[in-house]
């Protein structure tokens, strides 16, 4: 790939070492680097396909679509979700729509129009749970406004390659955006607020972006959890209880966070109360947080601005000292690896908790009225840049990066993954084996007649026996009448025709 | 086209007339699976069209199932299937498989807690074995990680089929048929039964247990008509972030394979079970039982570990009365996050219950034998 041959000249680059002088608090030398040269960021997740295109991937919801469909005030959202083929755009106009609506079809866009300042807004008056379920793929929602569900603003199950952009999702529940088990998607250009956990949860997905969303007076501001190859950039993320949180979550099926990147975000003034439901995970951060990281491993943290967090800019830890959360004897505790690079950090840790003051005071840091950086529990491997300018415990194993910025990590987003094509005759195979040998075999009884006998009927006409499947009347006594096919589409049934007059045992 | 004819009538006559012994193994796959040129049964379901994250099986509609055992002979299923309701595995004959894992039943045995040898109450509930092919852990405190593994357990418990190993293989050593099939089962091997045949042989028929055709999957696969507009919407409560049923009762199985501490009730006069806390030795997990799978649960009540709901509404409604309404008093359980307060409407909790009925698939119920080679009848 191209980045390999990017990195090598980056390489040449001698990273910038000043000259070393004695710390006040140990006799280490001072090692000081500069982010502007230096090596960049290689660990990361590295596509196997073909190049990403110049300025990297910017949208990852394909096939283009090919037809529109308007959605007007007093309309249903949802009934034009009903009725649309795959590759359809609904466009919402400007209105108040109250209704849960649930895409379990692939290629659908729902895309509001924003009229001088005027948006779509979903309500859910407190009532209805989620504003919009999707379990499709090449999902897209766009320009829409959210507001008063119980559950979830926007949630997806299963869908691969979404993306979320442009809405504005406020008091909403749980969740503003809930992205889960997916594969490549986008999270951009949202303003969230007012969530009772996670403004914008990546879970248990691949391969994701979160950048230039605006959260706020939410408990947890961006949540990335038992995911990988995520990317996390160029967001406001402010008065929550906690700012920017990698986690692994003990007790979900999929059992890693790793490979995620935390860069060039505003993680201001995080002190919002914690209001997380009890036994929620999240109810258990120190209102104060900038950026939380507890077990994810491989975490790079770069060029942030952190500041006025009143407990710490940055906690890492492991699930030993996380007291509310559950055991699971398949998943790693610690924080392995993680990388903190330059980051801009002020004023935070100034009304921390007791437990980080002793902390400290462990460290001989009786004076210290800030705290930028606490690490408890085990962080093998993990490694800090010019660790001179911050206030930090627990960080003084940690070995020097070996590289300074991500600059050569555009994003780790896929080009849109083209649906797998489905041969008929495997298709008919398939639905044979899976549903109508329940009844029929080739040779001998069972609660259908045999297909030997089927095919002395039906040798040269496959479509009448696919139209008897939709339909089937009762035709021999000595057989129990059988059940309506017509469930599997016309092609469906023609394809599973022409397997039962081809089998020959 | 009349050679056709003329074969039909040959091999129905076949089939009608005498055999050649009264005890054969099939040589064809059960519904559901092809047999391959190497002559072993490998699953086929419309899901294998789908993928899912990271391979694990878990998501939305259209997503992959998990890996899944396959891959035995069909003349090993069916000597599973004998051995599965022949109470010759059991101490004093008088219980099988079949007993607490009923074809009638949901294969589970419609009892609060199964009733193990001698009346014993054997503790828990007996699990159904829909789709146990796709599972990790067995038991409801996951105690085991194999079918195999998992065999044992019932067999040898002296509160459940009370056997031991020296008896089994004493008693199908010393049955001529059973002798018999098993070489045929097993063509490579000689000599005497061997507890792994028999365990094997079990896992063989157990994994061909395949429930995937219900109106819910035929939903998935692109007919919205399957589901009927109770039926959806209790899907969209089931699956919504104010109930989340579906985040441990995850699709396509409808479970996770997690274990959760849910603070589920005791029947009254029975001592608090600590389920997986014993199998991990931590006392994080006091409480947490397996998530089960959802699948043909309408026929499987009463409900939990213990039997304490006698419905599904009862059931739902459990989770619907709050996190922690039935811990005993002084007793710190570390609940599942996921078990809140959700203040479903008594309809939303109603149409959980509607969207359930959906996930119900028997089609390819296995055939009990009318007679099984000890001559003890199949099911006590």
């Amino acid at each position: 790939m191209k980045k390999k041959i990017f990195l090598g000249l980056l390489g040449v680059l001698v990273v910038f070492v000043a000259g070393a002088f004695y710390g006040r608090a140990s006799k280490k030398d001072v090692v000081i680097s500069s982010s502007t040269g230096g090596a960049s960021y290689a660990g990361g997740f590295k596509s196997d396909g073909a190049a990403a295109p110049a300025g990297g991937i910017r949208s990852v919801a394909g096939p283009a679509p090919t037809n529109v469909v308007v959605v007007k005030n007093g309309e249903s959202i949802l009934s034009a979700v009903k009725a649309a083929p795959k590759g359809t755009i609904i466009r919402v106009m400007p209105g108040t729509y109250h209704e849960t609506v649930y895409i379990d079809k692939d290629d659908i866009r729902i895309i509001g129009v924003i009229e001088h300042g005027k948006r779509p807004v979903l309500d859910g008056e407190k009532k209805l749970n989620d504003a919009i379920l999707y379990s499709g793929n090449n999902f897209v929602a766009e320009n829409l406004e959210i507001r008063n569900y119980k559950g979830n603003g926007i949630m997806g199950q299963a869908g691969n390659n979404f993306e979320i952009r442009n809405n504005v999702i406020s008091e909403s529940g749980v969740y503003g955006i809930f992205p889960q088990l997916g594969q490549n998607g986008i999270v951009e250009h949202n303003v969230v607020s007012g969530i009772a956990d996670a403004a914008i949860y990546i879970g248990m997905s691949d391969n994701i972006l979160v950048a230039h969303n605006d959260v706020f007076d939410s408990v947890a501001g961006i949540e990335i959890e038992n995911s990988r190859h995520a990317i996390v950039e160029h967001n406001y993320v402010h008065n929550n209880s906690g700012g920017l949180l990698a986690f692994v979550t003990p007790g979900l099926p999929i059992k890693t966070t790793f490979d995620v990147i935390l860069r060039n975000n505003f993680v201001v003034g995080n002190n919002h109360k914690n209001f997380g439901a009890p036994g929620s995970t999240v109810s258990g951060i120190p209102a104060g947080t900038g950026i939380l990281v507890m077990a994810a491993d491989d975490v790079v943290i770069e060029g942030n601005v952190i500041s006025d967090n009143k407990v710490s800019g940055i906690i890492i830890t492991d699930h030993a000292h996380a007291s509310n959360i559950t055991m699971d004897p398949e998943s790693d505790p610690n924080s392995d690896r993680v990388k903190v690079l330059d980051n801009v950090m002020l004023n935070n840790g100034y009304d921390t908790i007791t437990e980080a003051k002793a902390l400290l005071l462990s460290e001989g840091k009786v004076n210290a009225k800030n705290l930028d950086i606490a690490r408890v529990g085990p962080s093998p491997g993990s490694c800090i840049t010019n660790r001179h300018q911050y206030t930090a415990v627990g960080v003084d194993d940690f070995a020097e990066c070996e590289f300074t910025n991500t600059a050569t990590t555009v994003n780790y987003l896929l080009p849109p993954v083209p649906p797998r094509e489905i041969k008929p005759g495997e298709r008919g195979r398939v639905v044979f084996l899976g549903i109508c040998s329940g009844c029929h075999i080739y040779n001998g009884r069972m609660i259908g007649p045999p297909i030997q006998a089927i095919q002395a009927l039906y040798l040269e006409n496959p479509q009448g026996l696919a139209d008897y499947i939709a339909k089937p009347v009762k035709k021999r006594d000595d057989y129990p009448e059988m059940p309506p096919q017509d469930y599997l589409d016309p092609e469906t049934r023609l394809a599973v025709a022409k397997y039962m007059l081809q089998v020959t045992n | 086209m009349i050679l056709s004819l003329v074969l039909v009538t040959a091999a129905t006559t076949s089939a009608a007339g005498p055999a050649t012994s009264e005890f054969t193994l099939s040589t064809s796959c059960p519904p559901s699976f092809e047999k391959t040129e190497a002559g072993v049964c490998e699953l086929r379901t419309l899901y294998q069209f789908y993928d899912s994250l990271e391979g694990r099986g878990l998501g939305g509609t259209r997503t992959a199932l998990p890996p899944h055992r396959d891959g035995f002979t069909p003349q090993q299923i069916d000597l599973g299937r004998y051995l599965f309701f022949d109470p010759v595995l059991s101490g004093d004959g008088t219980l099988s498989c079949a007993s607490c894992h009923d074809p009638a039943r949901g294969l589970s045995d419609g009892r609060a807690r199964s009733i193990g040898i001698h009346g014993a109450d054997a503790g828990r509930a007996a699990p159904t074995l829909w789709n146990v092919a796709f599972l990790k852990r067995f038991f409801w405190d996951a105690r085991a990680d194999s079918l195999e593994a998992q065999a044992s357990g019932p067999l040898y418990s002296s509160i459940e089929m009370g056997n031991t190993p020296v008896r089994l293989l004493a008693s199908l050593n010393g049955n001529a048929t059973y002798r018999r099939l098993f070489r045929n089962g097993f063509p490579g091997e000689r000599g005497e039964i061997t507890e792994k045949e028999v365990f094997t042989a079990l896992a063989a028929f157990q994994t061909s247990l395949i429930s995937l055709n219900s109106r819910y999957d035929r939903y998935v696969h692109g007919y919205d008509a399957a589901l009927s507009p109770r039926e959806i919407e209790g899907l969209n409560v089931f699956r919504s972030f104010v109930a989340r049923c579906s985040e441990c009762h995850t699709p396509p199985l409808f479970t996770n394979e997690q274990i959760a501490v849910i603070g589920m009730p005791e029947p009254a006069g029975r001592p608090f079970d600590v389920g997986a806390e014993k199998t991990f030795g931590s006392p994080k997990l006091k409480g947490g039982f397996k998530v089960p799978t959802l699948r043909n649960i309408a026929r499987t009540a009463p409900y939990s570990h213990d039997g304490a709901f006698a419905d599904l509404r009862a059931a739902v409604d459990f989770y619907n009365k709050g996190r922690g309404n039935a811990v005993p008093k002084g007793m710190q359980l570390y609940l599942h996050w996921h078990i809140s307060d959700p203040n479903l409407t008594e309809t939303e909790v109603d149409r959980i219950v509607d969207f359930l009925g959906a996930l119900t698939d028997e089609t390819f119920l296995p055939q009990k034998p009318a007679r099984v080679p000890s001559g003890l009848a199949p099911i006590k």
